[in-house]
């Protein structure tokens, strides 16, 4: 589904990664490991296309389409969708506006009907219910005055909404407790499927006891020095990042 | 600069697209302001004695008056003599229908989108369209008439009901209020006239389209709205302006008188040219507009949507006379490109039990200056007033600016006064958060401005909200940075 091939990304004259090479299939849940610094979420965010983010070389194909050509709506329409890792806040937009609106453009793009006010309620509701969210979000402002843990899961809560086809989740377990954590996990899982994949971007192996991934990448200076299974997060666990740097891994 | 930034600022500028103008006779006379020009402008239009001399006092007060300069604006010196005051479409004759109305002047209104015949049909608005300086066509009259209701040109009701006029004219707005006051009290030309007799709703929303023509041709339209004892009435103003490389200037004057249990709500669409891309030519857009609430549990409601004019000065106000009396204000005004504004509006407690409302949205993109100024006076004998005020600013891109002057004068201790006032950008990070839920950036921008200014869209009449939720998105396009 995804191919990432030589990817070069500039942050303000920086160049922060440096030649990723990487391919997700269907179906996948890859995990994206690191210290801080190395380009984790910069990866994600290129992906998605923020606009801060410059790519200076590499391809990445999606489904077989330039996705770097594609603007950032383009590419949500198509099915890439990005939980943030400081999901903004946009006062005065109600959240069931808003992803009523963000559903019907990528329904009229994969040539579907929109859905009406009822109907889209009845869809929103049974997401609600899979995610232990309360009713009351529906009605407020998009991440207006939300705890960091409820903007977390409002961002699960768009993505089980939109149902994407290539996930990706940027540092989703950061400022959450144990409990949001569960819950932002099953939401996760729940949407796990032959047909989907996932890029999860994170710093601690934690979350993945809970979303196991089926291949963990380690990124360390732009780059990615090792990959492996699932053990290779626990093995990150134990013993750190410290053994894993670019020079380590050309050994 | 962004990468974005520049992008989005490069974006569709919208040529102005009312920019035209029509080639028809007009009756100008030669520029210039003394008294013989007021004398001029009497007799034309065959105004009683009165009003001349009414005309002629403003006319010399306004002679040993100083021009203000305290807004927070700045405009190039107005040539008051270079302007022609006067500007009529050599049509002699008094109009039945509208079969006799100038047809270059009946394609202006089809361009403009205000085809006469169809609001007569089907949006049920009574229209009375003031080409440049004299009123052309009024339309639903008889049926008006049948309710008592008059609603015609200034200069009609002149003639045929002087009483009212004189009665009222000037009571709300004197001619020594301000400067521009005066000129316009000396050299108005036209504008409407509405009377709704006791205890009468009117039925439909009364509109006014008007349109500045003429080269160097200032328009100072005068307004009068009085709404008897417990009746009702809305209504509706709205402006276009053709494209014009000397600025123009539009001082007018609206007064409302509401009495006892009577409503009066004033809507305004304002969307006049706003200069070029460099600041170029635009109009100028000083208004004196004030409501008195004479009698007990009387209302006026002042709503606007202010897209348009090269420099807008305006305050629609209200004076809370009658006890139990409300006042209410709610605008959206929107400075682009070099647009500049110092808006706001004046709530004067007097009576017992008054309350006002502030609701006050200001959006700044491009290099527009928007400034807000709010006055709230609270008389020494007006006990228990409350007022609520709420003024916010939108700030589009990094090169323009908000500014927020609030007056509180609470001259009673039982006065309940609140005062919120924020400041908000949208910023890229929130157009790409709708752009990575699918949404485009246009409609990004779209919901963020309409959830900006939903209180506000709120109280407008309903055609007004959708010609006015359409006008704010033009007037954005491209801005966002």
């Amino acid at each position: 589904m995804l191919q990432v091939t030589n990817l070069k990304v500039r942050v303000e004259d920086r160049e922060i990664l440096k030649g990723i090479n990487l391919t997700v299939n269907k179906g996948e849940v890859h995990a994206i490991m690191g210290p801080n610094g190395s380009g984790k979420s910069t990866f994600a965010r290129a992906l998605s296309g923020h606009p801060g983010y410059e790519v200076t070389d590499g391809q990445v194909l999606y489904n077989g389409q330039d996705l770097l050509d594609m603007d950032p709506d383009e590419r949500a329409r198509a099915g890439v969708f990005m939980a943030f890792q400081y999901p903004v806040e946009i006062p005065g937009v109600n959240n069931a506006y808003f992803l009523k609106a963000a559903l019907n453009a990528k329904r009229k793009h994969d040539g579907l009907d929109e859905l009406d006010a009822m109907d889209f309620m009845k869809l929103v509701k049974e997401k609600l219910k899979l995610l232990h969210v309360d009713d009351s979000l529906l009605q407020r402002s998009v991440n207006e005055g939300f705890s960091g843990g409820e903007k977390k899961r409002n961002e699960i809560f768009h993505m089980a909404v939109l149902e994407p086809t290539l996930s990706l989740l940027d540092e989703t377990d950061s400022g959450l407790d144990i409990d949001a954590l569960k819950v932002v996990s099953e939401g996760v899982n729940a949407m796990r499927s032959p047909e989907r994949a996932f890029i999860v971007v994170t710093h601690y192996q934690r979350l993945l006891n809970y979303i196991v991934p089926d291949y963990v990448h380690v990124l360390s200076e732009g780059r990615i020095v090792r990959s492996g299974g699932r053990e290779l997060a626990l093995e990150l666990e134990e013993k750190g990042y410290a053994g894993q740097t670019a020079a380590g891994a050309r050994q | 600069m962004s990468t974005a930034t520049k992008q989005i600022e490069e974006l569709a500028n919208t040529e102005y697209k009312y920019g035209f103008v029509t080639d028809t006779e007009q009756d100008i006379i030669p520029v210039g302001l003394n008294e013989d020009v007021v004398r001029l402008i009497s007799s034309k239009k065959g105004e009683p004695e009165w009003l001349l001399e009414w005309r002629l006092k403003a006319f010399r007060a306004w002679l040993k008056m100083e021009e203000p300069h305290w807004q927070n604006v700045t405009y190039g010196p107005i040539n008051y003599q270079g302007v022609s005051y006067y500007a009529a479409p050599s049509e002699k004759k008094k109009l039945n229908s509208l079969d006799e109305v100038d047809p270059e002047i009946r394609a202006t209104f089809d361009k403009l989108g205000i085809p006469i015949e169809e609001q007569k049909l089907l949006s049920n608005v009574a229209v009375d369209a003031v080409f440049d300086s004299v009123s052309v066509a009024t339309t639903f009259r008889s049926k008006l008439a049948e309710l008592g209701i008059i609603f015609c040109s200034f200069s009609e009701a002149v003639k045929d009901h002087p009483d009212l006029v004189k009665q009222y004219v000037g009571s709300v707005v004197p001619h020594t209020d301000n400067y521009f006051a005066a000129l316009n009290s000396a050299v108005f030309s036209d504008g409407s006239f509405v009377y709704i007799p006791k205890g009468v709703r009117c039925p439909m929303e009364l509109s006014t389209y008007f349109r500045i023509n003429a080269q160097n041709t200032g328009q100072f339209e005068r307004t009068l709205i009085i709404a008897d004892e417990g009746a009702t009435v809305s209504y509706l103003e709205g402006c276009t302006a053709p494209k014009r490389d000397e600025n123009q200037l539009h001082a007018a004057v609206v007064e409302l008188i509401a009495h006892k249990d009577a409503t009066i709500k004033y809507s305004t669409v304002q969307n006049w040219y706003p200069g070029d891309k460099n600041g170029k030519g635009g109009i100028y857009n000083f208004v004196t507009k004030r409501g008195i609430c004479k009698g007990d549990r009387s209302k006026i409601t002042w709503t606007q949507v202010e897209t348009g004019s090269a420099v807008t000065w305006k305050y629609p106000s209200c004076i809370l006379q009658g006890n139990d009396s409300i006042g209410e204000f709610y605008s959206v005004a929107v400075t682009n490109n070099f647009q500049q504004a110092d808006t706001g509006t004046k709530m004067i407690h007097l009576g017992k039990n008054t309350r006002s409302t502030i609701v006050s949205k200001g959006i700044s993109a491009g290099r527009g200056q928007n400034t807000y100024r709010g006055a709230v006076k609270i008389g020494k004998n007006a006990s228990n007033a409350r007022n609520y005020s709420q003024c916010d600013s939108l700030l589009i891109g990094d090169r323009c600016g908000a500014h927020t002057f609030p007056y509180l004068e609470i001259k009673n201790s039982t006065a309940k006064v609140e005062h919120e006032a924020s400041t908000s950008k949208i910023g890229e990070d929130q157009l790409f958060y709708c752009e990575s839920r699918g949404i485009t950036k246009e409609d990004a921008i779209n919901m963020i401005v309409s959830g900006f200014c939903k209180e506000v869209f709120r109280e407008l009449p309903m055609e007004f909200a959708v010609e006015a939720q359409k006008l704010l998105g033009i007037s954005l396009e491209g801005s966002v940075g």
